[in-house]
């Protein structure tokens, strides 16, 4: 099968391109990019006049949460609401049930991503067997049945030594190592510290929870020169952190998710359990930190952390109701609004989606070069449309961004030269 | 003045002018209470549940008789959040009883917006009787009618809250609608219990007691709950009261008019003498009265009264 993309605007940050061509795709992989190629022979033509092509978004932190709770999410359905938010690759953390800590279950997701998947899935891997923080897992054997990193994700490893043992022993196999910064004996609550706990009277989480650990795995990686990738950070303190230590030299990186730079606090005094979300959602100056971490490049990376619940686990009092927005079908126009307020170009956004994953995880994709994977989305940057949970194809309904009017949509997914999504009202 | 909300959730969300007409509306029903025969029509035909998630005797006989006196018909529901854990859940309570169509329900539950929920899913008035950390707004409302009745106006006050702070729905409730006056609040306990960011709310705040009663109208003392001593609060429930256990000496530095509350239950000897207590300056029993009638206004108005 062959394909032409037509008069779009190619947005490539790993290739430092931004202009107006034609790309063709043959088979799997990007054939020829060049103006005015012919649509002669082409099995389709696509016409992305005033459209933005760019190479398909990879997700370093996703829950599918198969196997074990596929009430809540699939490997089928998450990655159908994967291919609808333009990612063409995501990574699943290894909190299911049982836990992603051994080459079996990452072998079940490999063949369930092979049969029922949309877009290409990469197993992130646990660094404790069954995330208890006790026992290293098989790394190397996850790593084989196709695992390319590491984390605990839902908290940290509280052993220093053990977690100083993970990061050395992960080198051999080249695993990226993510970091979920969460001092446990300091996170007992709810809310962020502050004006959120303060008037809702709910149990706080302080942004010391978060900096104290991402100070520690820092400082662990350190000394072990491993790279380390700090992931969903959400105060200006872990802002200060990362920006300090690749000051210095160190070797770190970091992502956020769009529920931190677009909410605040705020979203939580209605005791409204959409926007409940670990780390919490934190305050204006907090916000205002992440964003202009993600101007200055201190946060390498927009991340989804795409938690996707089932009803009742959100329609009960706020303590009780579980973690997580269900975030990949909003994430890119979330993310647009950035440039909309003119705090990063196209270019700059779509490396943070795109060729800075692919980096940490040591991808060949996230770029769009002639023999390269043909990952590609073609989205408006433009269209203005209201975010409707009942249209998610993710199981999880769980948006605080339900109603939202949003501007940019993605609107055609390839993954491997094949188109995997469509938009129902794009031709 | 038209009452236009539907529920009370909260002091925070009240003007100034609801809540005075809520303190003029308690003062109408006052006498009721006080007559031979303690019974009104006025509610005749309503039915109030009472939800209780959380142990309680004051707070739930005063609706109950509130609710009593003005001739609703009450039903009483206990129950453990425990089992709200294992089994049905609140919202699912909150439907079938609605199905049974109460015209009020009012709910305690030891976690912060469950009055929140029920009221975003149920068309009945939902009375908020204290939800975790969060409010107890009938507790403020008569905390305040207690206090412009002993002291004429709310404007100008010198208020004094003593106790754990961070942990107190009463003190949450009594800053919010006290500041909405021309009020000087002086919130005081150890650091460990100050919730983080309070000054946000406009308060003073010391850690020194006998500087928090000095020149004060009003001594507001909060229950310390016995289960957070040997906590990261505070080492010991001795050493706290060694530190703030209200007493004569700390009264005499306080205005010669001023009056003690709590809002109960008093644990004596620990957050306030026995001789406090039962002075002459207590008012606590006058709180407990005041109760009934905030809460004989707040049904009648909830359940569309006009005044």
């Amino acid at each position: 099968m062959t394909i032409l993309i037509r008069n779009g605007r190619l947005v490539d940050p790993r290739n430092e391109r931004d202009e107006r061509v034609d790309i063709l795709i043959k088979g799997d992989s990007i054939e020829k990019i060049d103006k005015n190629l012919s649509g002669a022979g082409a099995d389709r033509v696509i016409d992305a006049e005033g459209l933005v092509v760019a190479p398909g978004l990879i997700d370093v932190h996703t829950h599918l949460r198969e196997p074990g709770f596929e009430w809540k999410e699939t490997i089928r359905t998450g990655t159908m609401a994967a291919a609808r938010g333009g990612f063409t690759s995501v990574v699943c953390m290894a909190n299911t049930d049982p836990v992603n800590d051994n080459k079996a279950v990452t072998e079940y997701i490999m063949e369930k991503t092979r049969t029922e998947g949309v877009v290409r899935v990469f197993p992130c891997g646990a660094v404790t067997k069954g995330l208890k923080g006790e026992d290293l897992s098989e790394m190397g054997e996850m790593h084989a049945s196709g695992a390319i990193a590491i984390s605990d994700d839902g908290k940290s490893v509280a052993n220093a030594q053990l977690f100083l043992k993970a990061m050395e022993y992960a080198r051999l196999f080249n695993l990226a190592i993510i970091c979920h910064c969460e001092e446990e004996t300091l996170s007992h609550g709810f809310v962020h510290e502050g004006h959120a706990s303060l008037l809702s009277g709910l149990d706080a989480v302080p942004s010391l929870a978060e900096e104290i650990i991402a100070r520690r795995d820092i400082a662990l990686a350190e000394y072990v020169s491993s790279p380390v990738h700090i992931t969903h950070i959400s105060t200006a303190g872990t802002v200060r952190i990362i920006r300090e230590e690749k000051t210095r030299g160190v070797s770190v990186t970091a992502d956020t998710c769009p529920h931190y730079f677009t909410l605040t606090e705020e979203a939580t005094l209605t005791y409204d359990t959409r926007a409940k979300v670990n780390p919490p959602l934190r305050s204006a100056a907090d916000v205002a930190a992440i964003k202009e971490g993600l101007k200055d490049g201190t946060i390498d990376i927009i991340a989804t952390d795409h938690a996707p619940h089932d009803a009742i686990s959100k329609d009960v009092e706020f303590n009780l109701a579980s973690s997580g927005i269900s975030g990949l079908e909003t994430a890119l126009a979330l993310s647009l609004g950035l440039v909309e307020e003119g705090l990063l170009d196209l270019k700059g956004l779509l490396r943070k989606m795109t060729d800075n994953p692919a980096r940490l995880l040591h991808l060949p994709l996230g770029h769009v070069a002639l023999g390269a994977p043909a990952d590609l989305i073609v989205f408006s940057d433009r269209a203005e449309w209201t975010v409707d949970k009942a249209a998610f194809l993710s199981k999880g309904k769980n948006t605080p961004f339900d109603g939202r009017e949003v501007r940019g949509k993605n609107l055609m997914t390839i993954v491997a030269g094949r188109i995997v999504y469509t938009d129902p009202e794009f031709r | 003045m038209n009452w236009i909300h539907k529920d009370l959730l909260g002091v925070r969300e009240l003007s100034r002018e609801e809540i005075l007409f809520l303190l003029d509306t308690a003062d109408s029903f006052r006498d009721i209470s006080r007559r031979d025969i303690k019974k009104v029509p006025t509610l005749r035909g309503k039915t109030i549940i009472t939800l209780f998630y959380e142990p309680s005797t004051r707070t739930r006989v005063s609706f109950e008789i509130a609710a009593k006196r003005l001739s609703a018909d009450t039903i009483n529901i206990s129950t453990s959040s425990s089992s709200v854990v294992k089994g049905e859940t609140l919202s699912d309570m909150g439907r079938n009883l609605q199905s049974m169509r109460p015209d009020v329900i009012v709910i305690r539950h030891n976690m912060p917006g469950a009055p929140h929920l029920l009221s975003k899913i149920l068309d009945c008035s939902i009375i908020n009787a204290g939800d975790g950390a969060h409010e107890h707004p009938t507790q403020a409302l008569l905390d305040l009618f207690t206090m412009r009745e002993k002291k004429e106006t709310l404007d100008g006050l010198k208020i004094a809250i003593i106790g754990d702070i961070a942990h107190s729905r009463v003190a949450r409730s009594n800053i919010f609608a006290l500041k909405k006056f021309d009020t000087e609040i002086t919130c005081c306990a150890p650091p460990t219990m100050l919730p983080p960011g309070l000054w946000e709310l406009g308060v003073t705040v010391t850690d020194r007691l006998d500087e928090a009663v000095a020149d004060k109208d009003v001594i507001m003392m909060l229950r310390i709950q016995k289960e957070r001593g040997g906590t990261s609060y505070i080492p010991s429930v001795r050493e706290y009261s060694s530190l703030y256990c209200l007493s004569e000496e700390h009264v005499a530095k306080a205005r010669k008019d001023v009056i003690i509350m709590h809002p109960g239950p008093m644990n004596r000897g620990i957050e306030i003498s026995d001789r406090v207590a039962d002075g002459a300056y207590s008012v606590i029993l006058d709180q407990v009265e005041n109760g009934v009638a905030i809460r004989m206004a707040v049904l009648y108005l909830l359940s569309g009264g006009e005044s």
